[in-house]
This record gives C-alpha cells, structure tokens and sequence, in this order.
C-alpha cells in the first residue's frame, strides 16, 4: 500500500503560489486558514530558493502524539487526518508540529480560537465520502475520486509532487540524474553540514548535462 | 383545587423522567487511542464501488503524470 507524502523541488518552484491557490479554491479555504504556503529563504537574494509547505504527513506524526483527545489517525495509505467534532481547538498540535501545519480559523469578534483546519492531502475526513459534511468540514475528497492533491496536480513547474513516496522518490532521483545537479539540496550533508575532514557536500552524480534523456 | 394539585404532581413527574432519557454528555478518552469517527476507504464508493485495483491504477496514472519525462518520450 502507498505512503502518501509530498514532495517539493526547490531547483524548480518559483514561488508563484499558485499551490496555495488551487487549495484554497478547491476547498474553499477561510480568510486566515492557509493549509499549503511556500516558504522562501534568503528572499531577493540571488540563488534564493522557495518551498511550497503544508502538513507533511509524518510517519510518526507529532500532532497525533500530543493530542489530548486523540482525534488524529491515519488512513491506510499514511495520510494523518483528524476528527473535528473531537477536536477542542487547543493548540497542543500547532505547538508539536515542524512546519507549522495545523490552522486555528478565528471565529467570532475577539478571535476565539477555532477548531483545527490542515492539509488533508486532498483525502477528506471521518464522513461519508463525497458528502457535503465531509466537504464542509474538511474539503474536497478528491482522493476518493481518484485523484491526487489540487496543489501538486496543479503545479505548473511540477515542483511539487504528491503521492506514493517511492514513486516520488524515483521521479526526483530521475529529475536529478537528467540535470546533473539539485541532489545536494536534500539528504545528510545539506542538513549538517560536509562530513568531518570533507570540504565539500557531495553533489549529485552528474551522468547527463542537462536535457531530454534520450 | 385537587385538580390542580393533580396536574402539578402530573407534571413534576414529567419533568422528572424527562431526564432519564439523556445521553452522556462526556466522552470517556482512552489515552493513545483513535477516538473519533470511523472513516471509510477512498476506493469504498462510487466510481469505485470498492474495487481497490481500479483506485490503485488511476493512483499510479496520476502519480506517474507528473513526471514529464515519462510524458515527454
């Protein structure tokens, strides 16, 4: 069975926002609830690189662990999604989470805090597939349809990628191996740093020079 | 007055059984545990009508859209 996951490119995302869109208009998203964003670091500067986040669905998710009312689970495809008539709004998970996935909608005239919102990969929530329940309180189910994220589908420079984690794998190493460069950006050495006694993080095998792969 | 008096009696009773059929308002937590509702599988309803196979392939077509060099060539 798939472990669903996302996947960002920062060699290719432009930050045109344009995942933060196709989520907010396929689930209709609140004013101040934002699911998915793209995060850029060192802005304006040349080489800048941008990366479009939202819940990353962890394996072991933080969220699931510190909830005090256990309304997190995880479907059979490894998407953790959350009950929202449990759910007391208490915060403990936007606390718990490493990128700062899980939304609090303000509700009312002194902005009390809401029932948690967050990426659902698209997969709905504990309703009737489909139904305007589901759609309501979580969004489109569009995993029941067939279909994957609107955020990665929508991409136009297919930065972002959702789906099997093995099947992305293999598109980036692929992307990789076709450009010839980019595989530094994730894994062990762009986390901390060039090995002990190493000057230089080690790049990706540079098989081809850019171009189709013939 | 004895009437009265009967439809008092009648009506404090009422009001007493009233809450016998109440439901618990509390949840009881067990600590680590799922505690919300069972959610169905994607592939369970229409198009599907639970045949996983069919889901699983229009997954993959997806997936395997996305990249271009596939698409390309």
């Amino acid at each position: 069975m798939a472990r669903m996951k996302f996947l960002c490119d920062a060699e290719r995302c432009i930050e045109c926002n344009g995942c933060v869109t196709a989520c907010k208009q396929e689930h209709e998203i609140p004013w101040g609830v934002n699911r998915r964003r793209v995060v850029t670091i060192n802005d304006g500067v040349p080489g800048e690189r941008s990366i479009s986040v939202a819940c990353m669905h962890c394996s072991d998710a933080p969220c699931a662990a510190v909830c005090p009312v256990d309304c997190f689970y995880k479907t059979e495809d490894g998407v953790v999604l959350h009950d929202k008539d449990l759910c007391i709004g208490c915060g403990y998970c936007f606390y718990a989470c490493p990128f700062g996935a899980p939304q609090f909608p303000q509700a009312g005239a002194f902005g009390q805090r809401g029932k948690m919102d967050k990426c659902t990969f698209c997969a709905g929530g504990p309703e009737a597939d489909r139904s305007e329940a589901e759609f309501k309180k979580y969004g489109r189910n569009r995993l029941a349809e067939g279909k994957l994220p609107a955020c990665a589908e929508m991409c136009a420079t297919k930065a972002l990628l959702g789906g099997d984690g093995d099947v992305l794998a293999d598109i980036y190493r692929e992307r990789v191996t076709i450009r010839g460069r980019g595989g530094e950006v994730w894994g062990w050495a762009a986390a901390y740093g060039p090995a002990p006694g190493k000057g230089q993080a080690p790049a990706a095998p540079a098989q081809q020079s850019g171009g189709k792969k013939s | 007055m004895t009437r009265l008096l009967a439809a008092l009696v009648a009506g404090a009773f009422a009001l007493g059984l009233a809450a016998c059929g109440e439901r618990p308002q509390v949840v009881t937590y067990k600590q680590g545990t799922y505690q919300g509702k069972p959610d169905t599988q994607p592939w369970s309803n229409p198009p599907f009508n639970g045949n996983k196979e069919q889901w699983e392939q229009a997954i993959r077509t997806r997936m395997q859209s996305q990249n271009e060099y596939k698409r390309a060539s």
